[in-house]
């Protein structure tokens, strides 16, 4: 049935839609790139043809009804209104295809369920609106943010070829391996697709999903979170780059240094320059969204920074809201998503810039006490 | 059936009450039909103007019109509008007016009842609709409204739709229990329930359905009230609950409300073909046992929602199993419908246009429900555009169509007049093409990635989008057009007979034209 549908499938793509070819009027699923999402390409072709093979024969027969027992064409209707043998045989025939679907449908749903014996393990976390990849056997994570400019967003600039599927950092993975996602969320519920992996599972709070794939073509791959999570749900797409191992474990290697030296920086000294400096950039990947660049947020949703209560006011407060959040609302917890030098920029920057000028700040190290002593 | 003496005889009774009381305090079935007829359409034009604001945000990509909070509440008023407020009370609108007519009965069983559950929808509507101009804005977390985006995170006016939704639900229990108690107790002498017409069967297990699944839906969101305003935390994971038990709960009631949503189309549908194909219906017997079949394997599939939730491989293969199961049931009243109208003998006025495009399209969106079925191949299909296309499939063409099928199949009853037929045929026209053009393409974007609820995207998704644009703005306009048939007909226009067309049967056509406002306070005959 796999060659058959496979072929029929390029049979498709190939003839009747000679436009498929042109990325823009593509018309159906792409088989991906992993034995999964092969396997699903072919049920879907399947089970397509089968609509379509049962369509033809329905609708057949009741276009030529509309053609030929017209009133018009003088047509005298019949007056049999029951026939046991032909009901019970459309019952039955429709019955007996859909276990004969069945059957591989089985087959590749439970080896979907497979994630055993995989080879590398990532945590991928749903932020309102970013993920976070950990590679939790390797001790290092990071976040994953959009990068597609606002004035592309907001028609100021023209769009880029990867326009609203592009990101800072994407996730890295070695191809001809096993890997098992671990899905969870931090706020709402979040969905992780990668549909040429034939991948895409829930992210909630509170559970720990599994999912795996093993892709064997190096590339990137670009898909985008599935579930409703809010403002930006359209704006936290996922980027996964497939390399071979040997880049892949040389990665690894920095990103175990890079890790070690950001752990490093909570103890040196800043000054206050170097504090907005670092504090600018990261505020804007991490807190613009909400609270937008200039400060002025969304009211009442995300409150304005700008001249706030907090970001001008008591020191120890404005800590506690970015390092806790405030539970009940869209404000996170970022003392657990954010190194602690990033945690002192940021709270430095919101108390100095756009004409707050309160003066003071935070260094990292007194942020690294903060969260010790609670 | 016999003809009908005493009908004529009532007029010395009492017409109705002149004014607004008329409306107000009317018991009278054809009134509250009327009533909730208008009610629909004119949630129908509001849901219809926000779908056109989606719509165009959507022409193009990048963010042009409106902004992503802004389209969120968009998307979930639309839904909930549509599906609260046009395609439910359309059809206790048409119950109210067709039930006591088809079955012989003076009117509804509980009559102030019955004034009473009209009342509260727009109130219902008033309140959630005003949620837009409060601070904070109106619901964003999608019809479905999954927690804890709708708890924790969800704007203040969140208990304002909680407090709609519990008067909505309220609303159609009352609608529902009113059915039951009508088609139980008050048909003719004579007409046994194998005797009923379709319609009337669809609507009594709608009925079923709805008296099953409301309070359902009432628990969910008195959850959520209490989650949102009292410190439980039945779906919020910090503090012990399960976002996952919301989802189960709320497609415990959704999806049969899908069904809720098209039975009572079903039943029209299954009046009309007849009737313009002047032929019998085939196999009445098993489509009862289709629609009853139907309704009991609704309660078994929820979970084919939740494929990507994490629910056990054995779950989502029984699942799975029942809801291709359900197809079967589905795909006899299809093979019905075509077998009523091979070798009849069909002529296509409106109503029948509008019943051969429900046939079709419907099937259309059945298909690609068998495909959303297949449990692996859904995990592509999930929250893209490919399931607002099986959804809007199986609910325009589905629903609405049938409830515009069976409006032009009973105008000349309700108001004495024949509609425009030029106008409809046209109106039907533009509706197929518009439809067609709008939701067709969403397959497409579907399967190649575009996700749902998302107010800009990529490029590849361009150009289908424009085309769907086109389609959706093109049959929006239309409605419009059906306004205008509707007040023309009923300010005149050719008289209508008593059975206007040759091809019609039951009690409903045995009255004049206008039906007069008591009918039937002698039950008539049935052989
Ligand atoms: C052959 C019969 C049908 C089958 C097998 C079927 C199957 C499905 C499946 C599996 C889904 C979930 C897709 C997903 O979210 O990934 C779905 C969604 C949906 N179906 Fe159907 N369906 C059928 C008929 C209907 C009918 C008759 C209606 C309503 C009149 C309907 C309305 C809906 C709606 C509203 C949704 C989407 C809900 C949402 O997520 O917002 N379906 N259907
Ligand atoms: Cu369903």
């Amino acid at each position: 049935m796999r060659v058959h549908a496979q072929r029929v499938g390029a049979l498709l793509g190939g003839l009747s839609f000679p436009a498929l070819s042109m990325a823009d009027w593509t018309v159906n699923m792409t088989p991906g790139v992993t034995g999964t999402s092969n396997d699903i390409f072919d049920l879907h072709m399947t089970i397509f043809w089968i609509c379509v093979v049962i369509g033809v024969v329905v609708f057949g027969i009741m276009f030529w009804s509309i053609f030929a027992h017209r009133k018009s064409q003088g047509a005298k209707p019949a007056n049999f209104h029951e026939n046991t043998l032909v009901e019970v045989l459309w019952t039955l025939i429709p019955l007996v295809i859909l276990i004969v679907m069945a059957i591989p449908a089985t087959t590749t749903l439970i080896d979907m369920y497979d994630t055993t014996e995989s080879d590398v393990d990532i945590k991928v976390t749903g932020y309102q609106w970013k993920w976070q990849y950990e590679y939790i056997n390797e001790d290092f994570g990071y976040f994953s943010n959009l990068t597609t400019p606002k004035d592309q967003i907001n028609n100021r600039q023209a769009k880029g070829e990867n326009y609203l599927l592009e990101v800072d950092n994407p996730m890295i993975i070695p191809v001809g391996k096993k890997v098992r996602f671990l899905l969870t969320a931090n706020d709402v519920i979040h969905s992780w697709w990668v549909p040429d992996f034939g991948v895409k599972k829930d992210a909630i709070p509170g559970f720990i999903n599994e999912a795996w794939t093993r892709v064997d073509k190096p590339g990137t791959y670009r898909g985008q979170c599935t579930e409703l999570c809010g403002k930006d749900h359209g704006f936290m797409p996922v980027v996964v780059k497939a390399v071979p191992e040997e880049e892949y474990n040389t990665w690894v290697a920095d990103q175990k240094a890079a890790a070690e030296k950001e752990r490093e920086l909570t103890q040196k000294d800043w000054t206050m320059e170097e504090l907005m400096e670092r504090g600018e950039k990261a505020y804007v990947t991490a807190c613009a969204a909400c609270h937008q660049a200039d400060g002025s947020g969304v009211p009442p949703a995300f409150p304005a920074l700008k001249g706030s209560a907090i970001a001008t006011g008591d020191m120890a407060a404005h800590i506690d809201v970015v390092v806790n959040g405030v539970s009940g609302t869209a404000m996170q917890a970022f003392g657990g998503q954010l190194s602690e030098a990033d945690l002192a920029a940021i709270i430095t920057y919101e108390r100095n810039a756009w004409g707050n000028k309160v003066g003071d700040m935070v260094t990292p190290k007194e942020i690294f006490d903060y969260k010790n002593q609670q | 059936m016999s003809a009908v003496a005493g009908t004529h005889a009532q007029d010395h009774h009492h017409g109705p009450a002149r004014g607004i009381s008329r409306w107000l305090l009317t018991t009278n079935h054809k009134d509250i039909g009327s009533m909730y007829l208008i009610f629909s359409f004119t949630m129908f034009l509001l849901g219809g103007t926000m779908a056109m604001v989606i719509r165009a945000e959507l022409f193009q990509p990048g963010l042009q019109i409106v902004q992503p909070e802004f389209f969120n509440q968009m998307t979930t008023m639309h839904g909930l509008i549509m599906v609260f407020g046009a395609v439910m009370p359309a059809f206790v609108g048409l119950a109210n007016w067709m039930i006591p007519l088809m079955i012989g009965a003076p009117d509804m069983a509980l009559p102030r009842m019955n004034n009473w559950s009209f009342w509260l929808l727009p109130c219902a509507f008033l309140i959630l609709v005003s949620t837009l101009f409060m601070e904070g804005g109106a619901p964003n977390f999608g019809w479905t409204f999954y927690a804890p985006l709708s708890t924790t995170y969800g704007p203040p006016s969140t208990t304002f739709f909680i407090f709609a939704i519990h008067i909505m639900g309220v609303s159609s229990i009352m609608g529902a229990i009113n059915v039951i108690a009508t088609v139980l107790n008050m048909r003719a002498p004579g007409m046994t329930l194998m005797k009923m017409p379709m319609f009337v069967w669809t609507w009594l297990i709608t009925a079923f359905l709805l008296i099953a699944v409301m309070p359902v839906l009432a628990g969910v969101v008195t959850m959520m009230l209490m989650d949102i305003n009292f410190g439980t935390s039945f779906f919020n994971a910090a503090g012990g609950g399960d976002p996952v038990l919301f989802q189960h709960v709320f497609w415990f009631f959704g999806h049969p409300e899908v069904y809720i949503m098209i039975l009572p189309a079903f039943g029209a549908i299954s009046q009309i073909i007849p009737a313009f194909s002047r032929k019998q219906l085939f196999g009445y017997a098993s489509m009862v046992y289709a629609v009853g079949a139907i309704a009991l394997l609704s309660f078994l599939v929820w979970a084919h929602h939740m494929f990507t939730v994490g629910v056990p491989v054995a779950g989502q293969l029984f699942f799975m199993y029942a809801t291709l199961l359900i197809a079967v049931p589905t795909g006899v009243k299809v093979f019905n419908w075509v077998a009523t109208m091979f070798r009849g003998s069909l002529t296509f006025e409106a109503p029948m246009l509008f019943a051969i495009a429900f046939v079709i399209l419907f099937t259309i969106g059945g298909f690609s429900g068998l495909m959303l079925a297949i449990a692996p191949a859904d995990f592509q299909y999930h929250d893209t555009y490919f399931v607002v296309a099986h959804f809007h499939y199986v609910l325009v063409p589905g629903a609405i169509f049938g409830i515009f099928a069976s409006a032009y199949f009973w105008l000349p009853k309700w108001t004495g007049h024949m509609y425009d037929e030029t106008l409809a045929k046209t109106h039907f026209w533009l509706s197929f093409v518009g439809m067609n053009l709008a939701f067709f393409p969403m397959h497409f974007l579907g399967l190649a990635g575009m996700p749902r609820r998302i107010p800009d995207y990529a490029l590849q998704f361009a150009d289908f989008n424009m085309v769907s644009s086109v389609g959706a703005f093109m049959f929006g306009a239309t409605q419009l057009l059906f306004l205008l048939i509707v007040v023309k007909c009923v300010k005149g226009g050719e008289k209508a007979a008593a059975k206007p067309w040759d091809g019609a049967e039951g009690l409903e056509w045995t009255v004049p034209s206008p039906a007069p406002y008591h009918t039937f306070s002698t039950p008539p005959e049935v052989k």
